[in-house]
């Protein structure tokens, strides 16, 4: 318990807003160490929803009366929360979809199909989620596009010296990032990543997945075009997340999904797309989980990212330290002032799947696993890890009993 | 639960692992992956003189305890027997032989090995792999 309480962030205050940590698992208090995964839910974003649904939930956009225009209120409130939440120009630049990488696949598709040919190239990194990594893959393969990879240095940083020789021959038009790296924590630069992908003519994509829980996010210095989040990682529901574009690149692009509520006007000859954002929003939209996103965002804000991060760096580091104290574990990634709280480590000669089902019967959440970064296991020279991550209500005595538990591990299986 | 599912004859297994080796030139081979932990395995079988029965059969790979285990337990169920009576062989037989409860995502560790033998055996006698195993051939095994 020797973290030293730097940051402002009362963490054990914040727990008692999450449900969860009310029961026991395997007769144990819950340590959930899996956020980077899916943050768990505050009752200010329960409570938000259920009250929506029982008091003002209708469709949006639709009717005269006075529930549905309450209803639309909620979400065209949600939309100017998450535009503030990135600090985007304007409202209509931010798009509701289903998840991040929903998001994404909005731009690879309705950008991608329409600007990419062979001779092109498509660069992401070796730290990317598969969420940023495969529809930039497909959408190369079916342009004709190159499709390559920015490699990581051995502390698990973007090696941005390699860019120009990597793209030397050829005609960079899309460079996808994430803000933080879901297996290793890293906070990548994207401000100068994205100076560059504009000095060469690319649009710069940003998977903020991961680092929009973590990170005050701020659109206009990050140098990019494209930015996706998603409720579910910052304390909001699933099914909902959010993409914030250039309005001039949203304008031009064609829709990705087609269907009610995004069009002008339909005849049988031809269909004309409706204003930004709607043209991207087609089909009836998670109405309520974008009410608790709004409020999710509105419970991260009041928190502060600041503070958040701040109080993650600590957390990581007070794991670090633990684990040196224990010996034989590997751990990978940046120090701890270079990351958002993730810890993904090794435990010599033992699987990950084996330590997390030990953990798991102490009521220690970890994930196991290649998280989603298969090419970044493979550079790592490794199958899989453990990862043990951290939210606003996570506390030094979760790592306590990690750390207690992986000695039980070593008991069982060394 | 987690002392049931790490019981000793698991352990056992897991650390002295039986038939883990290599057969060059073996008349049946295949290899297997789990592509949610990355656990390999890959199994190969040496005939006796009939070309049916199961003379040697060893695996080598990398896993978690519960996959190597698994498989260290198959070596020892299948060796002497005909080789279309394991093709055959019910899953139950080996999840008898384990004896511990399995969450759906470890059933899959745990049946790694004996998904890869089927294969193996059914490649080298030109037989199409029964359907409850078909997704294996396809999704996971090389």
């Amino acid at each position: 318990m020797a973290v030293t309480a730097r940051s402002t962030l009362d963490a054990q205050k914040l727990r008692a807003d999450f449900p969860i940590f009310e029961q026991k698992i395997h007769g144990k208090p819950l340590a959930y160490l899996d956020s980077a995964a899916s943050s768990q839910k505050p009752r200010q974003v329960l409570d938000v929803m259920r009250e929506f649904y029982e008091t003002s939930y209708a469709n949006v956009h639709r009717g005269v009366y006075t529930l549905s225009e309450r209803a639309t209120e909620g979400y065209e409130g949600a939309r100017e929360k998450a535009r503030a939440f990135v600090n985007a120009p304007s409202a209509r630049e931010v798009i509701f979809t289903r998840s991040a990488t929903e998001s994404i696949n909005l731009v690879a598709y309705a950008w991608g199909l329409d600007n990419l040919g062979p001779g092109d190239l498509v660069l992401v990194t070796e730290l990317e989620h598969h969420s940023n990594f495969v529809p930039w893959q497909y959408i190369a393969k079916r342009t004709g596009a190159d499709f390559r990879m920015l490699p990581i240095d051995d502390g698990g940083e973007l090696r941005l010296d390699g860019l120009d020789e990597l793209t030397a021959d050829t005609q960079v038009k899309v460079v996808a990032t994430n803000l933080v790296s879901n297996s290793l924590g890293t906070v990548n630069p994207v401000e100068r990543l994205g100076s560059w992908a504009h000095a060469q003519g690319a649009i710069m994509v940003v998977d903020a997945a991961q680092g929009a829980p973590h990170h005050r996010i701020d659109v206009q210095a990050l140098d990019c075009d494209f930015l996706a989040f998603s409720s579910h990682k910052l304390c909001g529901p699933t099914g909902v997340g959010a993409l914030w574009g250039r309005a001039e690149l949203l304008e031009q692009m064609a829709p990705f999904n087609t269907g009610g509520h995004m069009i002008r006007s339909v005849r049988l000859e031809e269909t004309t797309w409706g204003d930004l954002p709607y043209k991207f929003e087609a089909g009836t939209q998670p109405i309520a989980e974008a009410v608790g996103f709004g409020a999710a965002m509105d419970y991260v804000n009041e928190v502060g990212l600041a503070a958040i991060e701040e109080y993650e760096s600590e957390l990581v580091a007070y794991t670090l330290d633990r684990f040196a104290e224990l010996g034989g574990i590997t751990s990978y990634g940046p120090p701890p002032e270079r990351r958002a709280g993730i810890v993904s480590f090794n435990v010599e000669g033992i699987h990950p799947h084996d330590v997390a089902q030990v953990l798991d019967s102490e009521g220690v959440a970890i994930r196991a696993g290649h998280h989603c970064c298969q090419p970044l296991m493979t550079r790592l020279g490794i199958a899989a890890t453990n990862r043990a991550s951290y939210y606003l209500y996570s506390v030094p005595d979760e790592i306590d009993r990690l750390v207690e538990g992986l000695r039980k591990v070593r008991k069982i299986l060394g | 639960m987690v002392d049931d599912m790490y019981r000793e004859v698991i352990l056992d297994h897991y650390k002295n692992p039986r038939g883990h080796g290599v057969i060059e030139g073996a008349d049946a081979q295949a290899e297997g992956v789990n592509p949610l932990c990355g656990d390999e395995v890959t199994i190969y079988v040496q005939f006796e003189e009939d070309g049916e029965t199961i003379d040697e059969v060893k695996f080598s790979g990398r896993g978690c305890a519960i996959s190597q285990a698994s498989t260290s337990m198959l070596m020892e169920i299948v060796k002497g027997r005909k080789a279309d009576e394991i093709a055959a062989l019910p899953k139950e037989e080996l999840l008898e032989e384990i004896g511990i409860p399995l969450t759906p995502i470890r059933l899959k560790c745990a049946l790694l090995g004996l998904g890869v033998l089927k294969v193996a055996l059914h490649r080298a006698k030109g037989t199409a792999l029964p359907d409850e195993w078909a997704g294996l051939d396809e999704l996971e095994l090389r």
